[in-house]
């Protein structure tokens, strides 16, 4: 339940990478999370609406893209996508995986932004 | 106007991640073993480490300690019997320690005159697993008191972790603690995980435990 400083996190890294387009709006942050990233969609939402307020996210969009656990599995020789976390076995050949390839992401993906002209550079 | 779409590709710990790397290189350079003990509140990470420390210094080790918690130095007085240095970390409300909490707390310790830094993380199964602290050996708790299906509920703390400690060993069996599905749940959520079960009561299992962190610490060198 620590989605409120992930929240200003986010504001922080926006903001700085707004500078690069002066007077641009933000429409929409995109955000990969791993299922094992330990944050939640629905609280990470309500807190996005209260935290980005009177700052340059204001009134945009949170748009959270949920990455499955995927493992590496040895005896399969290839990466596997776990279907829950209640059990890290290959979900072809029941052995257990230990070696994570996907899952633990915390980041900004993208950001959709309204450029405004008047502020182009010279 | 036009709509533009700019790739960021930014780890929202960004932060965090680098002090945290910074640490672990100054842990690295001092040749201290950094453990982060996580688990729930109530679950005996406290006297747990208190049998730790104490070990250690009978056997000649020099170990010290941060304890976190959101208030009260309770912990630390607790520790410091031990005779180890000892400081705690109030972090009023936030539900985990951070890097920067770490850093800001080892002002003044030489690192390299320690052979082991023990963190007590705040009690919590959830925020700890998302905040590294530079630490080599991340330690799941988790007591008999507490079901044997603590792994299942909380897989994305246990599945962080580099060791697993059941603690009250002492009162497995008033409890109808089912050992075997425990071991099963820790190895599900994390398979070939080393577990210790140990009791800070009657200091069962500490001596697997002191060799463990013993080969930790030559691993390192």
């Amino acid at each position: 339940m620590h989605e409120l400083s992930i929240i200003s996190s986010i504001v922080e890294s926006v903001t700085e990478s707004l500078a690069a387009y002066p007077g641009a709006q933000v429409i929409e942050v995109r955000l990969r999370v791993g299922a094992l990233a330990s944050v939640v969609e629905d609280s990470l939402q309500f807190c996005y609406q209260i935290a980005t307020e009177d700052t340059p996210l204001a009134g945009s969009k949170l748009v959270v893209n949920v990455l499955p656990v995927v493992m590496h599995c040895e005896p399969c020789g290839q990466d596997v996508t776990l279907p829950s976390l209640q059990s890290f076995r290959c979900p072809q050949c029941g052995e257990f995986v230990a070696d994570l390839r996907q899952g633990r992401e915390l980041e900004i993906e993208a950001i959709e932004i309204e450029e405004n002209h008047d502020h182009a550079h010279c | 106007m036009t709509t533009r779409i700019v790739e960021l590709r930014k780890g929202i710990l960004k932060k965090n991640d680098e002090l945290a790397a910074g640490l672990r290189q100054r842990y690295t350079a001092a040749g201290v073993l950094v453990l982060n003990l996580v688990s729930s509140p109530g679950t005996g990470k406290t006297a747990f480490l208190e049998l730790t420390l104490r070990e250690l210094r009978t056997r000649g080790a020099r170990v010290a300690a941060l304890v976190g918690d959101l208030e009260t130095d309770n912990d630390a007085r607790r520790l410091a019997a031990s005779g180890a240095p000892v400081r705690q970390i109030n972090t009023h409300g936030i539900c985990h320690l951070d890097a920067d909490m770490i850093t800001s707390h080892l002002g003044g310790w030489q690192l390299d005159e320690l052979d082991y830094l023990f963190i007590e993380n705040v009690g919590n199964l959830v925020c700890p697993s998302s905040y590294d602290l530079g630490e080599k050996v991340r330690v799941a708790l988790l007591s008999v008191t507490e079901g044997e299906d603590k792994p299942l509920k909380y897989p994305t703390l246990f599945n962080s972790a580099d060791a697993a400690v059941i603690t009250k060993m002492d009162l497995a069996v008033p409890c109808g603690f089912d050992r075997d599905l425990a071991l099963k749940n820790i190895n599900e959520i994390r398979p070939g995980i080393r577990i210790f079960e140990t009791s800070a009561k009657t200091g069962a299992g500490m001596d697997t435990w002191l060799a463990y962190l013993a080969e930790e610490r030559e691993g390192r060198k």
